[in-house]
């Protein structure tokens, strides 16, 4: 029953392959075999979103996928976005707003809103807390990581430069 | 958490995964979109010897969708009924629906087929198949059968599946241009499994008469619950105020056997399923 499987996948634009055990889910792939620990576990069955990554652009929750499903597909984590010289428009709009305190939710939150603020260059506020509504942030009370989420849009959508 | 150990297959076509099914028949388990199945073997509720993963079958996901038909495969995932825009136009209850059912990030994998198959009183797409008359195709090796949604619900997480089984396909049948339909359901926070929900669907006559009525619950009872009395009060009848209260009262009072949890009590999920049904009638009329 521990027969190993190779999964080769990409992995932030970089190839990656590694023998694993049918039952290692995806999330422990990530943290523990590839070392990129800015994914964050909470709960380990798809309620908090903590763990959430993009798999083929898509997000979804790491916890409740298994690593052999990778094979072959393409995964962004966190680590994928941006440096702290040069952030994402959502890494810094979370600075600014102070959209985080503790930051354990940010990783996943951030991976949510990536391929979402870029389908809506308009959203009302109720769109944007039902976009929110997959993952949990038990410290910031949301206010200010719905703020974080409206000037992340003016920077990607509103500002002079990318008119 | 880890899932105990299991052996795992990835077949590619479905005649190998149905060979699977036939050989491994009670040890083994079917990997949909795994949004319900891998928690609860992260729990080890559930701890099966083979999972036999239906991801890499790309036949079951595809769908035909045309004026007069449209049929899903079981691995269609959630986030694919929510966006398409002939399922929006061929099935517009699924498609105003789907927000409801559960977060972006677990439709995105889970699939129609899995949560059919799941068989959980609160879900919401068992109550649409049943209330649209859905057909489950469920194939195993050297054999087909299909059957009605009603009759695929048997008992609390009961289906009619056999083991060696596998819903492969569900004819959801375009809706009549027609049909008034409406979903409304109440949860505590958006994306959580509702307290209680309901889907109707009528049909009404140029003289404004009630010709068909459907009213289908959902987490008030061990399975979809077909309210009939209510709907037979409606068909024959032209619905005035008077008449959807009574008949979403009757529902409420008859026809679902809600049990009470921490978040409310039964006497609580009855009122609600009362005043969700009203709402739900009248937006189906308004919708004729
Ligand atoms: C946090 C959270 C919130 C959720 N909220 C909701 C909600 O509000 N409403 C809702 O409806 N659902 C909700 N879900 C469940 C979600 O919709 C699941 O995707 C769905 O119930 C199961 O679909 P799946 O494809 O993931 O199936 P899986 O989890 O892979 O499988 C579920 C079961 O069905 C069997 N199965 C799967 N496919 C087939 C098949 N083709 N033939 C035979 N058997 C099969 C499996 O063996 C397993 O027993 C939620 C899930 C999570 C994690
Ligand atoms: S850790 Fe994956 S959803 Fe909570
Ligand atoms: S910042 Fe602490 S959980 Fe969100």
């Amino acid at each position: 029953m521990s027969e190993k499987f190779t999964v080769s996948a990409e992995i932030n634009g970089y190839p990656v392959s590694k023998q694993v055990e049918p039952r290692l889910l995806l999330s422990d792939f990530i943290r523990h075999e590839v070392g990129l620990t800015g994914t964050h576990v909470g709960c380990e069955h798809g309620v908090c979103g903590a763990c959430t990554i993009l798999f083929d652009g898509a997000p979804v929750r790491s916890c409740i996928m298994l690593a052999v499903q990778a094979h072959g597909h393409s995964i962004e984590t966190v680590e994928s976005l941006g440096t702290p010289d040069d952030m994402h428009p959502l890494q810094e709009a979370f600075h600014e707003a102070h959209g985080l305190q503790c930051g354990y939710c940010t990783p996943g939150i951030l991976m949510t809103l990536k391929p979402w603020i870029a389908d809506n260059p308009n959203p009302t506020e109720h769109e944007i807390r039902t976009a929110l509504s997959g993952n949990l942030c038990r410290c910031t009370g949301y206010q200010h990581i719905v703020e974080a989420v409206k000037i992340a849009i003016e920077k990607t959508h509103h500002t002079e430069e990318n008119e | 958490m880890k899932p105990a150990p299991f052996d795992y297959y990835a077949p590619t076509t479905l005649e190998e995964a149905l060979a699977l099914t036939a050989a491994h028949g009670t040890d083994g388990k079917l990997l949909a979109g795994g949004q319900s199945l891998i928690p609860v073997m992260n729990f080890r509720l559930a701890q099966p010897t083979v999972l036999i993963d239906l991801n890499g079958i790309s036949a079951l996901q595809r769908f035909t969708a045309t004026e007069s038909e449209l049929k899903i495969g079981a691995m269609v995932r959630q986030s694919v009924l929510e966006r398409d825009p002939a399922i929006a136009h061929l099935a517009p209850l699924i498609h105003a629906t789907m927000p409801y059912v559960a977060h972006s990030q677990i439709r995105n994998r889970g699939t129609l087929g899995g949560s059919l198959a799941h068989a959980d009183p609160a879900a919401e797409l068992p109550v649409l198949a049943v209330a649209r008359d859905a057909r489950f195709r469920l194939q195993k090796q050297g054999g087909d059968r299909w059957v009605a949604a009603a009759d695929f619900y048997q008992g609390l997480f009961e289906t009619a599946l056999a083991d060696d089984e596998i819903l492969t396909e569900i004819d959801v049948r375009p809706l009549p241009d027609n049909v008034g339909y409406s979903f409304h359901e109440f949860a505590r926070r958006h994306g959580d499994y509702a307290q209680a929900g309901v889907a109707v669907l009528l049909t009404v006559d140029d003289s404004g008469v009630c010709q068909a009525a459907r009213l289908v619950y959902l987490n008030v009872g061990d399975m979809p619950m077909d309210a009939k009395g209510a709907a037979a009060m409606l068909v024959g009848n032209v619905i005035t105020p008077e008449l959807i209260e009574a008949a979403a009262q009757f529902a409420a009072a008859n026809e679902i056997a809600p049990s009470g949890d921490v978040h409310g009590s039964a006497a609580y999920k009855r009122h609600l399923a009362a005043v969700l049904g009203k709402r739900a009638i009248v937006e189906a009329l308004s919708k004729v």
